[in-house]
């Protein structure tokens, strides 16, 4: 007797335990995903918080580090547990195609018109423009670098040097050390020629590399010493330079810049909150607070125009900065990046 | 028989919560990832017009035209963006350009006012018999790609399977480094862990509980924690150098980080509590007066060590090794924080497959290649350790 109630004691408990398990969870706040780090500490500041504030309900926040199968996996599980993430080009151009976001209600974020063209998708709103460029300790080098040829320079230079693990970015930045001038860059790439170009002269430099995977870890490599420059999101370096009076500087020439968006997960639970989200981050008044943070371009026009000029030398969007600066080839890399990748990782093994 | 049905299905409610977890967590996904990498739906299921032209295809010649009305059939017919997006990345993986081809086709097909009159008058791509042969292998529903691609393999034109060029795929190579750096890890944790283990079993009281407690606070703090530190340690500016050269005994930093060394290091360390609790578990168990019983009978103590103590504690260490190694293969964090590029293991490849390009075909193949693997090396452990001596 004494078991047979025990036992059923044992199957209620794990009845009981599978239905509160299955049952739905409480509704989910608004969760807000982007890149961490001083530029999502800005952003929690000045998007963020207000947000919460305005319509009363708390937004969470979360980081992540890019890939178009962290989004694929939680809209292919149903109910996914982000709402509004901000993602790279690529993962924008990739997720559309697969309906794995919703659209934006352009009415909302208040016509198409107000944005800059590269910043307006189906699928995403622009969120900044940012750029990737070479950065080093103005107080440990007096005379810096000024192309990537003086990256790949180690004798003039000498040091580690640190880049973002993986082809994309790295490819373009050795054909440029190579001498292809800038225009020609995607060309070459898109020739079987270019792409064993592009990896003989990362054979040079790359008993030196020290590889990054998340934007901070360049600027903690920088400030320990670890490498003597570095690729790097341009924002951080000089939001590093304001929040820790550090002396890193940006080489502007050789840069490429690309424009992140926020976008909607396809049936997230919150997704017409997350629609007034990105509307409010649209709000040109807010979007005018970031550079003052972290040194991002803004694709509200309106915006971009508030912006004080301390704030706006910058910024990869100020036309000095811009003058030698590439444009990332979003279609190159849709197409490119899964086999490039797989080679990428076979030349690294070795 | 009618007294024991009643007790079976009692045992069997009792087992219940054990199987349903086992089923959910253990079975199920691991069944659905096998599965995965060697399905191949995506593109069957969206083109079957298409399916029935290409198999009267040679496989060489330029498109015809019927093979380009069934595929723009097929293409006007597909309403879900999800699946269209399954297929896009399946032959986009198999031939890079498909991406851009199938958007920019796609949206032409959509274009009602002037309707293309054939594929190739949208992008000229569709004339090369490439792109076509791409989708002429994507169409049977079950593939051994994936799981040829995981070990360097691949189908040539004619359909023979050969080896890939050596710069673009080493699968091979980093499953061989994994098992070894698993093996050197698994050596170091054994070296340290066994005097470690028989010190604490030897001690009482206080001292005992104190060395128990040094192996299991770090086992307490998170993965990510313990790694971090080790990167502060060992870093060109660390602490480890930094000490080394106020002691002069080293002029420029010794390269402790982003190589073999340091992952060796930080992992032995994460690891250890794996193998110093079950010898510790096991020597316990060892009566204390089988030593001095071997020293009475005249055996020096090494000898008495070698032939009492070891054999007896060889199953603790068996089965620290066996928990260690198994750990050890899966790891992701510390080589990826700690180690160079030439430190990565197996894991780092499966997460690129899994989260960088969703081709999970490709993360499951190599998943099942690293279960085969750690199986057959299981096998091999049970049956060294079925002839062993100490156990009876």
């Amino acid at each position: 007797m004494k078991t047979i109630l025990k036992s059923g004691i044992l199957a209620a408990a794990a009845l009981a335990l599978s239905a509160s398990l299955a049952a739905p969870s409480f509704a989910r706040d608004l969760t807000v995903v982007s890149w961490g780090g001083n530029y999502q500490d800005a952003q929690r500041e000045i998007y963020f918080k207000p947000f919460a504030e305005k319509t009363g309900k708390p937004v969470l926040d979360e980081a992540w580090d890019g890939g178009i199968g962290v989004i694929q996996s939680k809209v292919k599980a149903g109910a996914p547990n982000w709402d509004a993430v901000q993602v790279e080009s690529e993962e924008l151009a990739l997720g559309c195609a697969d309906g794995l976001y919703e659209k934006i209600d352009w009415d909302k974020m208040g016509g198409k018109d107000r944005f800059l063209d590269s910043a307006v998708n189906d699928c995403g709103v622009g969120a900044i423009v940012w750029s990737t460029a070479i950065a080093y300790d103005g107080d440990k080098l007096k005379e810096g670098p000024t192309s990537w040829a003086d990256f790949w320079n180690v004798e003039k230079f000498p040091g580690k040097r640190s880049l973002r693990k993986g082809p994309k970015y790295t490819l373009e930045f050795a054909l440029l050390a190579d001498g292809v001038p800038k225009d020609e860059i995607y060309d070459v790439l898109g020739t079987e020629e270019g792409v064993a170009r592009a990896f003989k002269k990362l054979d040079e430099l790359k008993p030196n590399i020290v590889w990054w995977e998340s934007g901070a870890q360049p600027l903690q490599f920088l400030a320990s010493g670890e490498v003597a420059m570095t690729s790097a999101y341009n924002g951080r370096i000089t939001g590093i330079n304001r929040t820790e009076g550090k002396n890193f500087k940006v080489v502007w020439p050789g840069s490429i810049y690309a424009v992140d968006s926020w976008v909607v997960l396809k049936d997230a639970e919150n997704k017409d909150a997350a629609q007034d989200f990105i509307a409010f981050a649209s709000e040109p008044d807010n979007q005018a607070k970031l550079p003052e943070f972290v040194a991002y371009g803004l694709p509200v026009k309106e915006a971009a125009a508030k912006v004080p000029e301390k704030f706006a030398k910058d910024l990869p969007t100020d036309p000095a900065n811009m003058t030698d600066a590439i444009s990332l080839d979003v279609d190159f890399w849709i197409d490119n990046a899964e086999t490039l990748t797989q080679r990428f990782n076979a030349w690294l093994a070795q | 028989m009618t007294a024991a049905a009643p007790r079976t299905v009692r045992s069997l409610l009792l087992l219940a919560p054990l199987l349903v977890f086992l089923l959910a967590f253990f079975v199920w996904p691991l069944f659905s990832m096998m599965s995965q990498s060697v399905s191949d739906t995506a593109v069957l299921r969206l083109l079957p017009r298409s399916a029935e032209v290409l198999a009267g295809w040679d496989r060489t010649s330029p498109p015809t035209l019927p093979m380009q009305q069934a595929l723009m059939e097929d293409l006007r017919a597909v309403d879900d963006d999800q699946a269209l997006g399954d297929m896009v990345r399946r032959l986009n993986s198999a031939r890079s350009g498909f991406r851009t081809l199938m958007g920019k086709t796609t949206s032409a097909l959509g274009d009602t006012d002037n309707p293309p009159a054939d594929l190739v008058s949208i992008d000229k791509r569709w004339g090369k018999p490439e792109f076509w042969l791409a989708i002429a292998d994507a169409l049977s529903p079950l593939t051994d790609r994936n799981l040829l691609a995981a070990l360097d393999l691949g189908r040539n034109a004619a359909g023979e399977i050969e080896h890939l060029p050596a710069d673009q795929s080493v699968n091979s190579v980093i499953l061989v480094r994994t098992f070894w750096i698993a093996a050197l890890v698994t050596f170091f944790c054994a070296a340290i862990g066994y005097p470690y283990a028989i010190i604490a079993a030897s001690l009482s009281g206080w001292k005992r509980d104190l060395m128990l407690a040094a192996v299991l606070l770090p086992l307490w703090t998170s993965l990510l924690v313990r790694t971090a530190a080790w990167f502060i340690l060992l870093q060109e500016q660390g602490l480890i150098n930094d000490l080394l050269r106020w002691l002069r005994l080293i002029d420029a930093p010794l390269p402790l980080i982003f190589n073999r060394t340091g992952v060796i290091i930080a992992m032995t360390h994460v690891l250890l509590p794996f193998m110093v609790l079950p010898i510790y578990s096991v020597l316990i168990t060892i009566p204390k007066n089988l030593m001095p019983a071997a020293a009475s009978l005249g055996a020096p103590p090494l000898r008495a060590f070698l032939r009492v103590l070891l054999p007896l504690s060889l199953r603790g260490v068996a089965s620290g090794g066996l928990l260690v190694f198994i750990s050890a293969i899966g790891y992701y964090i510390t080589p990826a924080l700690i180690g160079g590029p030439g430190d990565q293991m197996i894991s780092s490849i499966i997460a690129f497959y899994a989260t960088g390009s969703a081709n999970w075909g490709m993360a499951g193949a190599l998943g099942v290649v690293l279960l085969v693997a750690t199986l057959l090396l299981y096998s091999v452990y049970a049956r060294l350790s079925a002839d062993e001596p100490g156990r009876r």
